[in-house]
C-alpha cells in the first residue's frame, strides 16, 4: 500500500515545488521577495477564507451524514490550493471548476444553499455563472477544460483582458478532453490558466496509478508554462497564480499549475478510504495541514491575536449555522420547470409530455 | 409555386447547370451569410480553412472571414467543448464533424455537456452551436465513412436533430439552424452534395424550414417519409409509383428531434398507409418513433401496418456491397406495395 501512496510535497521533487510557508509556519522571506508583497491583511484573509471553506464542508458533511444530502464531496485538505488560488484571479476572470471547488465557490460569494443544492438533488446546478463568474460544476471529469479554453478563445476573439481559470485534479488529468484541452490552449495561445490540484487520489487510485511522468512537465511538453507549488501552502498558490495569471493577462503563454495537495477525507460520503489506504498516510499529511501553519505564521509574526482567531471561529459557526438553515430552505424541485427548461423554448413535443404529466399528477388530488 | 411543381422544377434545374447551386455550394452561402449577418458566428473544424473542408462546404470562408474560420486541432471532443465554452461567452459557433464516423469521440461533450447543459443551469444558459456532419453512404466511402447515426442525438434530450434533404432546404435550414438559441445537429446528405437545384439566396432566416416537416409531393395513396439523403430517392419511387397508377406522398421530415408530428398525422391519416424510408438501421431507428406516433394518434386511419425500409443491423458494409444495403427505389416500391397489399 505504501508504495503507492502519494509522498507528501517535503519528500518529492523539492527542489521544483515552490513553497513559501513550511509547516511550522516559517515563512521563507527570500523566497517571497521576489514574488509576493506578505501582508497582515493578506495573511489573515487568506486564513478567514481557509477556516470558513473547511467549516463549511464539515457542515456539509453532517448534513448528508443526517440525510439532508445525498452525497457530499469534501475539500477538506484543499483549503489553501483553492482560496490561494481563486484569490489571486480578478473578480471578472472566469472560472471553470470540476466539482469539489467549494471553497473557491464561497470565496467567489456563492451562498450555501446555491452550493448544496445539486447534492440535495434539487438541482444539477443551481447559481448563475454570469453573476459569480464561475462556471457550474462538471461531474464528468476534465470536460470542463474544454470549455475553458472555448471561452478564452472568445476572450480573445473580443480582445478581452480576463483570463479564464480552470480547476482539475490528478484523476482528470488522464481524460482525453484534459489532453486535448492542454494541447488545444497551446495551439490557439487562449488565455487560460489549469489548476491541477494533485490530491493524491482519484477515488481509491493513487497518484502513482494515473501517470509515470510529472504532470507539470507534461503541460510543458505541451508547450504550456507550467509551475509546481505546495499546495498546502496558501501563499505560495497565490503567488503563483498571481504570477503566472498576470503572465497570461498580457499575452503571455497559457498556463499551467500543479498544487500538490491531498485529500483528506474520501472521495465523497459514499466511499470508505479504509479499503485503499492506511491511515499513517493521512497523520503524515495532518502534518502538512494547510490552515494549521497560517495559523502559526500569524501568530508568530503577530499579524492576529486570540481575539481575530476568536472571531474567525465565530463566523465559522455563525455560517455553518447559515449553511444548515438554508440547506433546509433549498426548494423542491419541479419536473415542470425541467420540461421549460430543456430547451429555450417549449416546443410542442415537450407541451404535450409535461402536459400529460401535469394531468396524471393532478389525477391524484 | 405548389410543392409537386417545386420537386419538378428542381429536377428540371438539375439539368440547367448554369442557374443551379450545389447542396453544397447552398450551405456554403447559408455559412457565408449567416456569417454576414452575425460577425459572432464562427466555425472551427478539421481542414475547413485554407482547404475549405474536405467537401469544399467552407470553401472561401476563410478569406472572407479570417480567424473566424478556426482549422482546429484533430480532436473532435475538442470542437464540440470549446464550442460550448465560446457559446458561453456569446458567439455562435458552427463545428464541422469531418464524417459521421467521427462524431463518436464528441459522444460526451454533445450528449452529457452540450445537450444537457441549458436544463443544468435551470434555463439561464443558452448554448447556440450547431454542429454539421455529412451523413450517410452511397458514395463508395471507406469504413466510418458513410453511417447514419441520427438515432443517438434524437434520443438525447436538449438537442434538436435536423436533416436537409435538398439544397433550398440546406441553404435555409442551415441558417435557421445558426439562428436557433437552441443546439442543433444539422445533418448533411453527403451523396446529395452535388445535387443541384434554382436556390432562393435572399429569402429571410424562417426558423419553420427547421422545425416543420414539408410535404414536397401531394398524394393519395401512401405516404412515403423521409429525410436527409432518401428525400431523392421517395421522389424517385413517387415517379415510378404513378406511371404504376399509385399515388405516393412525399414528407420531408427535416426536423427528426422534435418530430413535427402535426404533419406526420394530418398526412398519415389522409392516405392511411405509411412508408418510412431511412438509411439508418431500421432497428430502435427513427421509423420505430414514426410508426409508434403514427399508431398512437392515427390508428384507426391506417389500412395498413407502417412500413420502416432502412439499413440492416449490421455495421455498414464495405462500399462494394453497400448497394445492397441503403433503400434504394426498389425496396421502397416493394414496401409500398406490401402497405397497399388487400
Amino acid at each position: 500500500m505504501s508504495t503507492n501512496s502519494p509522498a507528501t510535497p517535503a519528500a518529492t521533487h523539492a527542489d521544483d515545488i515552490l513553497r513559501l510557508v513550511d509547516p511550522a509556519g516559517t515563512l521563507n522571506e527570500q523566497a517571497a521577495a521576489g514574488m509576493l508583497d506578505v501582508t497582515d491583511e493578506l495573511v489573515r484573509a487568506l486564513y478567514r477564507d481557509m477556516v470558513l471553506g473547511r467549516r463549511f464542508d464539515q457542515e456539509a458533511y453532517s448534513l448528508q451524514r443526517q440525510g439532508e444530502l445525498g452525497l457530499w464531496l469534501m475539500s477538506l485538505g484543499q483549503e489553501a490550493a483553492q482560496a490561494g488560488s481563486i484569490r489571486a484571479l480578478r473578480a471578472d476572470d472566469r472560472v471553470f471548476p470540476s466539482y469539489r471547488e467549494h471553497v473557491a465557490a464561497l470565496c467567489r460569494g456563492i451562498s450555501p444553499a446555491e452550493l448544496l443544492s445539486q447534492w440535495r438533488g434539487a438541482s444539477h446546478g443551481s447559481w448563475d455563472p454570469e453573476r459569480y463568474h464561475f462556471h457550474i460544476y462538471s461531474l464528468v471529469l476534465a470536460t470542463q477544460t474544454l470549455h475553458a479554453v472555448g471561452y478564452a478563445m472568445g476572450v480573445r476573439y473580443d480582445a478581452g483582458d480576463s483570463v479564464v481559470f480552470t480547476y482539475f485534479g490528478d484523476g482528470a488529468s488522464s481524460q482525453g478532453d484534459a489532453n486535448e484541452a492542454l494541447n488545444w490552449a497551446a495551439v490557439t495561445s487562449a488565455p487560460i490558466v489549469f489548476f491541477c490540484q494533485n490530491n493524491g487520489w482519484a477515488i481509491s487510485t493513487p497518484a502513482s496509478k494515473q501517470y509515470a511522468g510529472p504532470l507539470s512537465e507534461r503541460a510543458k511538453g505541451f508547450g504550456l508554462d507550467a509551475v509546481s507549488v505546495d499546495g498546502n501552502d496558501v501563499l505560495a498558490v497565490y503567488a503563483a497564480t498571481q504570477r503566472m495569471v498576470e503572465r497570461v493577462r498580457t499575452g503571455g503563454a497559457p498556463g499551467f499549475i500543479e498544487a500538490h495537495t491531498y485529500r483528506m477525507s474520501g472521495h465523497s460520503t459514499s466511499d470508505d478510504p479504509g479499503r485503499y489506504r492506511d491511515s499513517a498516510e493521512l497523520a503524515r499529511w495532518e502534518a502538512h495541514d494547510p490552515v494549521e501553519r497560517v495559523r502559526l505564521l500569524l501568530t508568530a509574526r503577530g499579524w492576529a491575536d486570540e481575539d481575530y482567531f476568536a472571531a474567525v471561529a465565530s463566523d465559522a459557526e455563525e455560517l455553518a449555522a447559515q449553511t444548515r438553515q438554508e440547506c433546509r430552505a433549498i426548494a423542491e424541485p419541479s419536473l415542470s420547470d425541467t420540461f421549460r427548461n430543456t430547451l429555450c423554448e417549449e416546443t410542442e413535443a415537450l407541451r404535450r409530455e409535461r402536459e400529460g404529466f401535469e394531468t396524471f399528477e393532478e389525477s391524484f388530488l | 409555386m405548389t410543392s409537386t411543381a417545386a420537386a419538378g422544377s428542381a429536377r428540371k434545374d438539375a439539368q440547367d447547370k448554369g442557374s443551379t447551386t450545389t447542396l453544397g455550394r447552398a450551405l456554403n452561402e447559408g455559412l457565408r451569410q449567416a456569417m454576414r449577418d452575425d460577425d459572432r458566428v464562427v466555425l472551427l473544424g478539421e481542414d475547413i480553412a485554407s482547404l475549405g473542408g474536405v467537401f469544399r462546404v467552407t470553401d472561401g470562408l476563410a478569406v472572407e472571414f479570417g480567424d473566424r474560420v478556426v482549422d482546429t486541432p484533430l480532436a473532435e471532443s475538442g470542437i464540440i467543448g470549446t464550442a460550448i465554452g465560446l457559446a458561453l461567452r456569446g458567439y455562435r459557433p458552427v463545428c464541422e464533424i469531418q464524417f459521421d464516423g467521427f462524431v463518436y469521440p464528441a459522444f460526451d461533450q454533445i450528449v452529457s455537456q452540450l445537450a444537457k447543459m441549458r436544463a443544468r443551469s435551470r434555463g439561464l444558459l443558452r448554448l447556440p452551436v450547431t454542429i454539421r456532419i455529412p451523413v450517410g453512404g452511397g458514395i463508395g466511402a471507406v469504413e466510418h465513412h458513410s453511417e447514419s447515426n441520427e438515432a443517438y442525438f434524437c434520443h438525447t434530450a436538449g438537442l434538436r436533430v435536423v436533416a436537409c434533404g435538398h439544397p433550398q432546404d440546406a441553404y435555409d435550414m442551415l441558417r435557421a439552424a445558426i439562428a436557433c438559441d437552441d443546439p442543433v445537429i444539422f445533418y448533411e446528405p453527403k451523396r446529395r452534395y452535388w445535387d443541384r437545384a434554382e436556390v432562393d439566396l435572399g429569402r429571410p432566416v424562417d426558423g419553420d424550414t427547421v422545425g416543420r416537416a414539408r410535404i414536397l409531393l401531394e398524394g393519395a395513396d401512401v405516404t412515403v417519409v423521409a429525410y436527409g439523403p432518401t428525400v431523392a430517392v421517395a421522389l424517385s419511387a413517387a415517379e415510378v409509383a404513378a406511371a404504376e397508377g399509385r399515388s405516393l406522398e412525399v414528407l420531408d421530415l427535416r426536423s427528426l428531434s422534435p418530430l413535427d408530428t402535426t404533419e406526420l398525422c394530418r398526412s398519415a391519416s389522409k392516405t392511411g398507409r405509411v412508408v418510412v424510408v431511412h438509411e439508418a438501421p431500421v432497428n430502435v431507428g427513427l421509423g420505430a418513433e414514426i410508426a409508434a406516433t403514427v399508431m398512437e394518434h392515427c390508428f384507426y386511419n391506417l389500412e395498413a401496418p407502417v412500413e420502416r425500409v432502412g439499413g440492416y443491423n449490421v455495421p455498414y458494409p464495405p462500399a462494394r456491397a453497400e448497394g445492397d444495403y441503403l433503400p434504394d427505389l426498389d425496396r421502397v416500391l416493394d414496401a409500398v406495395d406490401r402497405v397497399c397489399a388487400p
